[in-house]
């Protein structure tokens, strides 16, 4: 308890409220999963870090969509994550070499951190054709996940492409993507959606600093407080679901009047997930509230599972 | 035979490319594009209900969000005959318009400035000077030697941590930097703050769509977001896109103005020859003729005889991509299927990339910004053309000199400037329209059984097609043709290069080991490479025949 209210003294001091530091949590994605060996230094790598904890971003079978949502971040704005929280040491959408000294980079960091990185995939691995399908400087997906992430210090699969397989899996998946835990046989902790909610993040690391242990996961290897409960039982609109108030078309008065969009084929009730509470773009808004159905984006397979979208359950 | 040099990965941009140079006299002589990876989206669509279509295209690409979906349900709506109500065409505009202005943006300060800004000198600056500079160059509401001393010390203790993370092992100290240390500090202040801004002005997106990346609100004959149809939701997007604006007039601008003008050698540099643009935004129903940015094909350079584009003179050629071989055919006949191996990555004569090789009437075209720009130019659109005008006055350059790196960069930024313009006036349109009693987002409808249709855009990177082909009353074939597809594509069955190829050759190459030049024209496209690499099989059923490992 010393250690902990000292931390936050310190982050008083600081001018950061606890209430900040909550937020604060909220781009701190890269600190989800870290090892056992890892818990003491937490507190420190908060208030003063003497290092910052390092990452190592791999970009896979992916859109980007991934760390695009996580660029969205207010709390604290990404330049903060990036400058003065975490070392972003490989990153290829944000890092500003390219080529031949990316790769080095790339390599320097497995070396220099081994054991002690975080290593954050974004997207699929294409495992037929020998991994044949992508490549990063000559080299496969296949063949970079083999080699760098049995170095980290944990594992965390950004997305639903990462963690499942996601959009390059769907059949007749032509490359033979698999999710990175599959692909190489190795447990991930698994935030996913299309794109993740990043505050889906936070909790895992709150969690992670109050109890000192890593959340508690489902059986997808998703943090249960993030992805325990459905949308449905979340939902704003559940209650008209109650009183059996359909929305049965789009642009209807129904529809106008926020009913329940279960018989446009909303997948509120299989999906696990909390957009109806957290929300996104800092609480602006989720695809319900849009008056769109949900599709399912961070179950498993729900590219073929939870289609065609348009059609009740 | 010069010097191959090979930048791969090419950082900064979505999705994974590699770029090969041949470097003879300090210059390029030879150039090839690489996409590195194939997923198949088109293939995974296949059979499916042509209404999920804009999901799965959708996840194309995370950075060029919404776009695909956009075009994707436009598609299905021309397929089946659909005019969607004035209300669903404004929130899609604006929709669109507020990529523009999250997507341009991040370019320029997260994607690209680093190429012409040197992190590392910014710490050797006067503060107190880069406040003066700022002043006489912009008009940003933040400044002051304070301000930008507290970037500096930012930045400095960033680096006197040992870990530069992301900024590690690039090219600072290169010679084709060549901003003075004050100039240097001004952007790096720029890009921390634009970094804040983007997460701002990607809510824009949630008003309407619900979320960004991947907003959720559009849907074959409209849009969903009736319920965002509210006074204070509709303020909430006017302030954003205004606040957005400001930055771009009043930072972005200024700084584009700034770097160029220590780089106008590079108005002489990068540039190509044929240039295509669907045109977008339609402010009625009537299209091509109601579009904003209006629809057209330069050839030659030619900005005098600029002729319309029609759909059916695209075709793609496989010749030298990873597929198996077969004539340049249209989207609504591609038969295209991927190499069932390893593949072989043959630069010389061979095949080397996953990106197809569309063409316009057999040209290599390029598109984007400056494409759009050029044409809107040559028409005399009444935005487009005076700030087109007044930059090249400004910086004392022919208009010869928007046929470049340059030209393409600054062209992203003035378009910028118009279209976050117009789209206060749409956003007042959709006021007008709600007060007048019409709240209808939604044309309902009947699927066919069989249908066709094209949904074209122009959208930040530049044209976009979507080919959908209805049989049963699920999808039959569906094709997109992106914008990095067109720009990044390899050479064709002629040998004709690539946009992106031929906009390489002659740029000097100062140090073959540091080749920061050719990262400069090449992030100039703003490459999107997970959207440029797709590929169906439409007719022959041999997507079924793979067995999943």
């Amino acid at each position: 308890m010393d250690k902990e209210r000292s931390f936050y003294e310190r982050l008083k001091e600081k001018g950061v409220s606890r209430r900040d530091f909550m937020k604060y949590c909220t781009a701190l994605t890269a600190t989800m999963g870290l090892s056992a060996a890892f818990v003491p230094k937490v507190a420190e790598v908060f208030a003063a870090p003497a290092q910052r904890p390092p990452v190592i971003w791999l970009h896979f079978g992916e859109c980007t969509g991934c760390s695009e949502a996580l660029l969205r971040t207010q709390y604290p704005y990404i330049d903060e994550l990036v400058l003065e929280v975490l070392s972003v040491e490989y990153h290829e959408t944000i890092m500003a070499a390219a080529g031949h000294q990316a790769e080095e980079q790339l390599q320097h960091a497995v070396e220099k951190y081994n054991g002690k990185f975080i290593c954050v995939v974004e997207g699929s691995v294409a495992t037929k054709y020998n991994g044949g399908y992508g490549k990063v400087a000559g080299r496969s997906f296949l063949e970079i996940a083999k080699e760098v992430c049995p170095k980290a210090a944990a594992v965390i699969a950004l997305g639903t492409c990462a963690s499942y397989g996601g959009i390059p899996a769907a059949a007749p998946n032509p490359g033979g993507y698999k999710g990175v835990g599959d692909a190489i046989g190795i447990k991930t902790l698994n935030i996913p959606g299309c794109p993740p909610n990043p505050i889906n993040l936070v909790g895992t690391v709150v969690n992670y600093l109050l109890l000192g242990k890593l959340p508690d996961l489902d059986e997808s290897g998703r943090p249960l407080f993030a992805y325990g409960k459905t949308i449905h039982d979340q939902c704003p609109r559940r209650a008209h679901f109650e009183n059996e108030e359909f929305v049965e078309e789009f642009g209807s008065e129904e529809a106008a009047m926020g009913y329940c969009l279960y018989k446009m084929g909303c997948r509120g009730p299989e999906t696990y997930n909390n957009c109806p509470i957290a929300k996104f773009n800092d609480g602006t808004s989720w695809p319900v509230e849009a008056g769109h159905p949900c599709i399912g984006c961070s179950e498993p397979g729900f590219w073929d599972t939870m289609t065609p979208f348009y059609e009740e359950m | 035979m010069g010097k191959r040099v090979v930048v791969d990965p090419i950082t900064r941009i979505e999705g994974h490319l590699r770029i090969e140079v041949e470097v003879a006299g300090g210059k390029v002589v030879n150039a090839w594009s690489s996409g590195q990876m194939f997923r198949g989206i088109e293939m995974i669509l296949q059979g499916r209900d042509p209404r999920d279509a804009q999901h799965f295209v959708q996840r194309s690409c995370g950075v060029c969000t919404y776009v695909h979906a956009m075009s994707s349900v436009r598609a299905v709506d021309n397929a089946i005959g659909l005019k969607i109500p004035k209300n669903a065409r404004i929130i899609r505009n604006l929709l669109h318009g507020a990529q523009y202005q999250h997507d341009h943006l991040v370019h320029f300060y997260h994607l690209h400035a680093l190429d012409w800004v040197d992190i590392v000198s910014a710490l050797k600056a006067d503060p107190k000077k880069t406040a003066t500079l700022a002043d006489n160059v912009g008009n940003a509401q933040m400044g002051g030697a304070a301000y930008y001393r507290q970037v500096q010390q930012r930045i400095q203790t960033f680096v006197d941590s040992g870990q530069l993370g992301p900024f590690a092992n690039a090219y600072w100290g290169h010679p084709a930097y060549k901003l003075p240390p004050e100039a240097n500090l001004m952007a790096c202040a720029h890009y921390i703050e634009a970094l804040r801004l983007q997460a701002r002005a990607a809510r824009m997106h949630a008003i309407f769509g619900g979320k960004n990346p991947h907003p959720q609100s559009l849907v074959v004959g409209g849009v969903t977001s009736v319920g965002d149809m509210t006074p204070d939701r509709i303020a909430e997007f006017l302030y954003i896109t205004k606040e957005t604006q400001d930055f771009v007039k009043n930072v972005y601008i200024p700084d584009l103005l700034a770097v160029a003008s220590f780089y106008k050698d590079w108005g002489g540099i990068g540039g190509t020859t044929n240039f295509l643009a669907y045109g977008d935004f339609p402010l009625t129903d009537a299209e091509p003729d109601s579009l904003y940015m209006p629809r057209g094909v330069v050839k030659k350079r030619d900005l005098a005889n600029i002729g319309m584009a029609y759909e059916d003179k695209v075709t793609e050629s496989v010749t030298r991509a990873w597929y198996e071989d077969g004539p340049a055919l249209h989207p609504y006949k591609g038969e295209t299927k991927p190499l069932q191996e390893d593949p072989k990555y043959r630069p010389d004569s061979g095949k080397y990339s996953w990106i197809k090789a569309p063409r316009y009437d057999d040209l290599s075209c390029e598109v984007g910004p400056l494409a759009r720009v050029l044409i809107a130019y040559g028409k005399g659109h009444k935005d487009i053309k005076p700030v087109v005008d007044s930059t090249l006055q400004k910086l004392g350059i022919p208009a010869g000199a928007l046929f470049s790196t340059l030209g393409r960069t600054a062209a992203r930024g003035l378009e910028t400037i118009a279209i976050g313009d117009a789209m206060q006036g749409w956003v007042m349109e959709l006021v007008e329209n709600i007060k007048g009693g019409d709240t209808q987002t939604y044309e309902p409808y009947e699927m066919p059984e069989s249908a066709m249709g094209v949904g074209l855009n122009d959208v930040p990177r530049g044209a976009l097609g979507h080919w959908i082909k209805i049989e049963d009353g699920k999808i039959g074939n569906y094709q997109y043709v992106v914008p990095s597809t067109w720009n990044f594509g390899p050479r064709d069955q002629k040998g004709q290069l690539g946009p992106v190829e031929e906009s390489l050759i002659g740029t000097p190459v100062a140090d073959a080991k540091q080749p920061l030049e050719v990262l400069r024209t090449v992030h100039s496209f703003d490459p999107c490479i997970a959207c440029a690499v797709h590929v169906i099989d439409p007719d022959s059923n041999e997507v079924y025949k793979f067995k999943v490992v």
